[in-house]
């Protein structure tokens, strides 16, 4: 039974409560915080539960107050902030294009994002601000050129999601005659890059990041009412006194930097943003986009992804883009068959 | 001998009434196509990092006198250019068959995943069984191919299915076995250094050997097709027309099904996955001739090796002294066209 209470303050506001979702969302915060801190605590230099929490409460030793200030904690802020930021702009692209493989991996973002990072590697040789500048302006060049070749009396969704497949399919050969083009040490880069990684992400890579959060997230989840009524279709939302076009060019802009801002501090991950929120839905059981439960999802899967590609394979480390690209693919497989027995692909 | 057996058999009634006037254009138009081909061929052995004067090519060709002209003409350029004739007319004929079974504008070996299967199953092979000749991993070319066109066929054929879904499971498809095989290549340093130019789909390694092992397969996947023109025809009218036309369903998706496996993994399995010339060919295609597959199929076997054979003299051209492999150049021709393709048409059920 679904359990939908609504909180009134004398004062006239009411705020809706789905205490499934709620619920979700704190399970997984929780779960989310609980990795955080075994991941914090392994590494060369193990640490105690107990021990990586009061370090962080600011009770430990020089030592550790060391390795977790300077070392752990910004990888793993890093990583809750792109989990999060992949699983937002992933269930906002889903949303619009009112389908769950309409992803910004699928349609060409990430691919944009990658493009503008290259570019600045192998022809400008820059360094890594100028190569996260580069990916956030590949990632918004490709937004807006998607959103301009779809338009034709608006934008409909499914006409964004092909010509996404097109434009991707143009900047994959970009990304290939790159690297056909750079030069051995610039390659080896690039590739690095490509794979993506969380390895030595410090709190240079925390501020942008924790800023356009700060700055993207509440935009976002002020615009999920709006985003929902859409996926009933752009006549029925515009009936209900959703500014129709205006909406999705502010969550679309929102949803290209999410996916730009991610991709400039870990490279391109893959399918965080695919899965996280259809799981994240699964979980809730409601209809809609399920943003924050996404966003939390996205987080948590990121840092268990990253605890597998460190710990899993021994003294191997493995890029967490290459886990979640295997977890992501068989995660798809169950996707495309289960939803093609419902008839939504 | 292919391209002849349509008109013949334009007198059968299931064909539209057509005039003798316009099977002359069909025919003529055909001809032309042969013609832009041959040229096209001739650029391709005369154009590269060594210019070679057309006098010189015929001289190679014909009158092998071992200069060094004549060594590059036998020895690389010709090699690269029968296997681009190849490998063209396998992917443009198999993309139309696809088309035309799935009922699908969109579909096309490339986009729908069934190249990545077969370079899928060519690393894995390569890197886990140690096959390494193309004799052998041809063969499981074959099985990725397959597996990856059941699948598009069990999602593409479903009555639900439309192009927009068939394209985005088939871009999904392909960027999971993308991963796979980069995660194969990363753990595995020596395939990567063996395969790092196969997979983005060129055709700089032609060897006559190469051709000659695909060339049967080829052959058998082109006729088949065409031998499957007409009930494929029928197919397009949707199943019940089909059935009642007397056209075989089940024996027509079988038979297609192994033309598209044969086409499509001889053909990556020779050079790699190439995106996008079975999706534009048959569209250009169609635009002229109308949508018999008796006429779409030759033409297109005609057109798609001017497609890649001009898509690969112009990688050589443009970054000399070195060269663009020709996968490359093809999604960089073909994602504008495929992007104009979505705008323009009013595709069935979007």
């Amino acid at each position: 039974m679904k359990a939908v209470k609504a909180l009134r303050t004398p004062g006239g506001l009411s705020l809706r409560i789905d205490s499934r979702a709620a619920g979700a969302v704190l399970l997984l915060a929780a779960a989310a915080a609980a990795v955080a801190v075994v991941l914090i605590g392994s590494g060369d230099f193990p640490m105690s539960f107990g021990d990586v929490v009061g370090t962080l409460l600011g009770n430990g030793t020089a030592a550790q107050e060391f390795i977790v200030q300077d070392v752990r904690l910004p990888r793993v802020l890093v990583a809750l902030l792109v989990g999060a930021s992949l699983a937002l702009s992933g269930a906002v692209f889903q949303s619009l294009a009112r389908n769950p493989l309409g992803s910004p991996d699928v349609i060409g973002f990430s691919q944009g994002s990658t493009v503008g990072a290259l570019t600045v590697i192998v022809l400008f040789g820059g360094g890594s601000l100028a190569v996260a500048g580069g990916a956030v302006a590949g990632g918004l060049v490709t937004g807006i050129a998607v959103y301009t070749l779809a338009w034709k009396r608006g934008v409909q969704g499914f006409r964004l999601v092909l010509v996404g497949i097109g434009v991707a399919a143009v900047l994959t050969a970009l990304i290939h005659f790159l690297i056909t083009k750079a030069n051995l040490v610039d390659a080896t880069r690039a590739t690095l890059w490509m794979t993506g990684s969380l390895d030595g992400r410090d709190w240079a890579q925390v501020w942008p990041l924790a800023g356009m959060c700060a700055v993207l997230m509440p935009l976002v989840f002020a615009h999920g009412r709006p985003l929902r009524m859409l996926e009933m279709g752009d006549d029925a939302a515009y009936a209900l006194g959703v500014p129709v076009e205006r909406t999705r060019v502010v969550l679309m802009g929102s949803g290209v930097l999410f996916i730009a801002g991610a991709t400039a501090a870990a490279g391109p991950i893959a399918f965080v943003a695919l899965s996280a929120p259809q799981l994240a839905r699964r979980l809730t059981r409601s209809p809609g986009p399920n943003l924050a439960s996404a966003a939390v999802m996205g987080a948590a899967l990121l840092l268990f992804a990253d605890w597998i590609a460190t710990n899993a394979f021994g003294d191997r480390m493995l890029p967490v883009g290459v886990v979640t690209a295997v977890l992501g693919g068989g995660y798809l497989l169950w996707l495309l068959v289960t939803e093609r027995r419902a008839g939504r692909i | 001998m292919l391209v002849d057996s349509p008109p013949k058999r334009s007198a059968e009634p299931i064909s539209a009434p057509a005039t003798p006037k316009r099977y002359a254009l069909r025919a003529a138009g055909l001809l032309v196509s042969c013609g832009v081909l041959l040229l096209i061929c001739v650029a391709s052995i005369a154009v590269g990092a060594k210019s070679v004067p057309l006098a010189d090519v015929w001289g190679g060709l014909f009158h092998n006198t071992g200069t060094g002209n004549d060594v590059i003409i036998r020895d690389v350029r010709l090699p690269r250019t029968l296997l681009g004739f190849v490998v063209g007319a396998a992917l443009g004929v198999a993309g139309a068959v696809m088309q035309a079974l799935t009922r699908n504008p969109l579909a096309e070996p490339g986009l729908l995943g069934v190249s990545a299967g077969a370079s899928a199953a060519v690393v894995s092979a390569g890197s886990f069984l140690g096959v390494t000749s193309l004799t052998g991993y041809v063969w499981f070319a074959f099985l990725g191919a397959a597996v990856v066109s059941a699948a598009v066929y069990v999602l593409g054929g479903s009555r639900g299915a439309t192009p927009v879904r068939l394209a985005l499971a088939g871009t999904a498809a392909t960027a999971v076995l993308y991963g796979y095989i980069n995660a194969v290549q990363l753990l595995d340093a020596a395939a990567l250094d063996r395969l790092r130019f196969w997979t983005v789909g060129s055709l700089a390694s032609a060897d006559m050997e190469t051709i000659g092992k695909i060339v049967p397969f080829v052959a058998v996947g082109l006729v088949l097709s065409m031998l499957l023109a007409r009930p494929l025809n029928a197919m397009q009218m949707g199943d019940d027309t089909a059935r009642s036309l007397g056209a075989h369903l089940t024996r027509t998706r079988i038979l297609s099904m192994i033309a598209i496996t044969l086409l499509c993994g001889a053909a990556t399995a020779a050079c790699g996955p190439i995106v996008f010339i079975g999706l534009m060919i048959p569209h250009v295609v169609r635009a002229a001739t109308g949508p018999d597959m008796r006429w779409i199929l030759p033409y297109a076997a005609v057109l798609s090796p001017v497609l890649l054979l001009g898509a690969d003299v112009v990688g050589r051209v443009v970054t000399r002294p070195s060269e663009l492999q020709v996968g490359i150049v093809t999604a960089l021709i073909g994602g504008p066209a495929f992007i104009h393709l979505v705008r323009r048409r009013r595709l069935a059920q979007l």
